[in-house]
């Protein structure tokens, strides 16, 4: 089985408090952590796991500046056997239909038989999977969280709906699924592991080379743009309880004792 | 200008999602005068009852009626709708499981623009729908403005816009049906699988010792497990620590876990994402305790505590069981 997995690097929300500019156009990148997005990295897990079940191989793709070039050496680390890295100034500031024809582009100079995307990424819109299937006219499922490979045409897939519950389906390949966090348990990735892809050729691909025109992508070909970043006005939030450690934790339990916190 | 907005109506079991009353307020932010057609799609008895019920908030209502409805599989409506809507309409879907299963794919297939997640709308400015959506799970809030000079789809999030109980619409259903033809499908529902129960059913207790990715390690589980023995209570959890796989699903909390209606609620570790506190109902008394001052569950706790959780957690139940 063929399968191509699309990866996002992006800011690292667990190591970082993310903060907004003082122009208000972006937020604070300076000092920001990077890593490859948390759901991509359980597609990539997936694919690998499929891959040695049934064989074939695992590609990772993705669209992004020089920089992305590290995120699709780790996921190479980890067991993928091809890295893409779709990279032009045009592509700068695509929206996300912007984003999913860039794949798309890439994807008709292929051939895949299974489409990996995490089910969404930092600006939590859960979108390429979906826009990328339809422009493909493949069928699509979100939030797979169990692939099971039923012969070479299908596969029988679980999605998380809510409540814990799993709506269980099957789908017809070539298909495109979004990954939950939790179908799998991602392998560690060692430093060891990235030094040994450290000199593999990743090819790059930009406008002219996929074909696509200047108006279709960035800035030029987005409906949707983002203004601003702001932090919106909210109710007054929680009352902060200051203090040494002791003297908070003394306060803590007269207000959980008069709220029946504590039987 | 006046705007052809539809609204998805999401319902289970013939009842119809709380999402219904909220679309139509969000639809009047886009354009006060809009004219709202209510969406209304599935199979049976309980179809026309649910027609009925919109046509109270709506006042038109599209009903489609179909076998292959009787479970709402997104590739399926989404045949249909393309078949269904007008090129240069909004349409207006819920976003949850389902909404983002449908919505991403339809606006491409309508040639329409999308926005994901939308909280707030700030109205229209000719073709432009300004739209407020959040990135970084809530940490910071952007301005989006759409072009919807070809139409667009917008995913809702639930609960940001006021539910519509006027009941006042009187409005008309009309039969889709026929007008809505049917595509192939290449996805085939087969079944939904209950959540599995745990040990402890965490939905039916008063006070939840919940524990997020600020725990840090595996280990550290157990001073919150210790807390929330001394308070007389049980350990919940958020998300990233059932992927981690160190708490069953059944603890997990949020919109893809359990519902719970305790009486006091303390998040350890946890950012508070909207799907985290979906699942969090009943106006529990709740405590925050998290490194990151700018963490959403700031704006939703009553209290909050900024310290490290492995400091103060043991200080905490060392001096309750004083008591």
């Amino acid at each position: 089985m063929e399968i191509l997995v699309c990866i996002k690097r992006v800011p690292d929300t667990a190591e970082n408090e993310i903060e907004i500019n003082s122009a208000g156009n972006d937020i604070e990148r300076d000092d920001l952590v990077y890593s490859v997005n948390e759901w991509d990295n359980y597609a990539v897990e997936e694919a690998i796991q499929l891959r040695d079940k049934v064989g074939g191989s695992v590609t990772v793709i993705t669209v992004g500046d020089e920089e992305s070039e590290e995120v699709l050496r780790r996921e190479m680390a980890m067991g993928a056997d091809k890295g893409i890295l779709l990279t032009d100034e045009a592509f700068e500031n695509s929206d996300g239909r912007g984003v999913a024809a860039i794949l798309k582009a890439a994807i008709d100079q292929g051939r895949y038989d299974l489409i990996l995307t995490g089910a969404q990424a930092d600006e939590g819109a859960a979108q390429t999977g979906g826009m990328l299937a339809a422009m493909l006219e493949y069928p699509y499922a979100s939030l797979v969280n169990e692939i099971e490979v039923l012969d070479d045409k299908t596969l029988k897939i679980g999605r998380e709906i809510e409540g814990g519950k799993q709506e269980v389906s099957s789908i017809g390949l070539p298909c495109v699924l979004s990954i939950q966090t939790g179908i799998n348990e991602p392998r560690y990735v060692g430093i060891r592991g990235i030094r040994k892809v450290a000199s593999v050729d990743i090819p790059e691909l930009g406008l002219s080379e996929l074909g696509l025109s200047a108006d279709q992508v960035g800035e030029a070909g987005s409906r949707v743009k983002r203004v601003d970043y702001f932090v919106p006005e909210t109710g007054e939030g929680a009352e902060i309880l200051e203090g040494d450690t002791e003297e908070v934790a003394a306060k803590l339990i007269e207000m959980l004792k008069a709220r029946g916190g504590i039987k | 200008m006046t705007t052809h907005i539809f609204a998805y109506i999401e319902h289970h079991e013939g009842l119809a999602d709380d999402s219904s009353l909220e679309l139509v307020n969000a639809a009047r932010k886009i354009d006060p005068q809009a004219q709202v057609t209510a969406l209304v799609f599935g199979s049976g008895d309980s179809l026309d009852p649910l027609c009925q019920e919109a046509a109270k908030t709506y006042t038109e209502v599209w009903k489609v009626d179909k076998q292959e409805l009787a479970y709402p599989n997104a590739e399926i409506i989404r045949g249909l709708l393309i078949n269904l809507l007008p090129k240069d309409g909004i349409c207006l879907v819920p976003h949850d499981t389902f909404g983002m299963d449908l919505a991403p794919g339809l606006s491409i297939k309508l040639n329409s623009s999308f926005v994901a997640d939308v909280v707030d709308i700030e109205g229209a400015d000719g073709d432009t729908l300004k739209t407020v959506r959040q990135e970084f799970g809530g940490q910071v809030s952007t301005h989006v403005n759409c072009n919807i000079a070809q139409g667009a789809v917008l995913t809702v999030r639930t609960g940001s816009f006021p539910a519509d109980e006027s009941k006042s619409a009187s409005g008309r259903v009309t039969d889709k049906s026929d007008a809505a033809e049917s595509v192939e499908a290449r996805r085939t529902f087969q079944e939904v699988l209950e959540a599995e129960m745990g040990e402890v059913d965490i939905s039916k207790e008063d006070i939840l010792v919940s524990v997020g990715r600020g725990i840090g390690e595996e280990e550290n589980i157990e001073i919150a497990q210790e807390l929330a023995e001394a308070m007389g209570g049980v350990v919940s959890c958020s998300r990233p620590i059932v992927d981690a796989k160190w708490m069953e699903k059944s603890r997990q909390v949020g919109t893809s876990g359990q519902t719970v209606k305790p009486k006091v609620y303390l998040a350890l570790g946890i950012s508070g994402s909207f799907q985290h506190m979906g699942g969090v109902k009943g106006n529990p008394f709740i405590v925050a305790v998290n490194t990151n001052p700018k963490a959403p569950i700031f704006q939703a706790a009553e209290v909050g505590i900024v310290e490290d959780l492995t400091d103060f957690i043991p200080e905490l139940t060392e001096k309750i069981k004083e008591l």
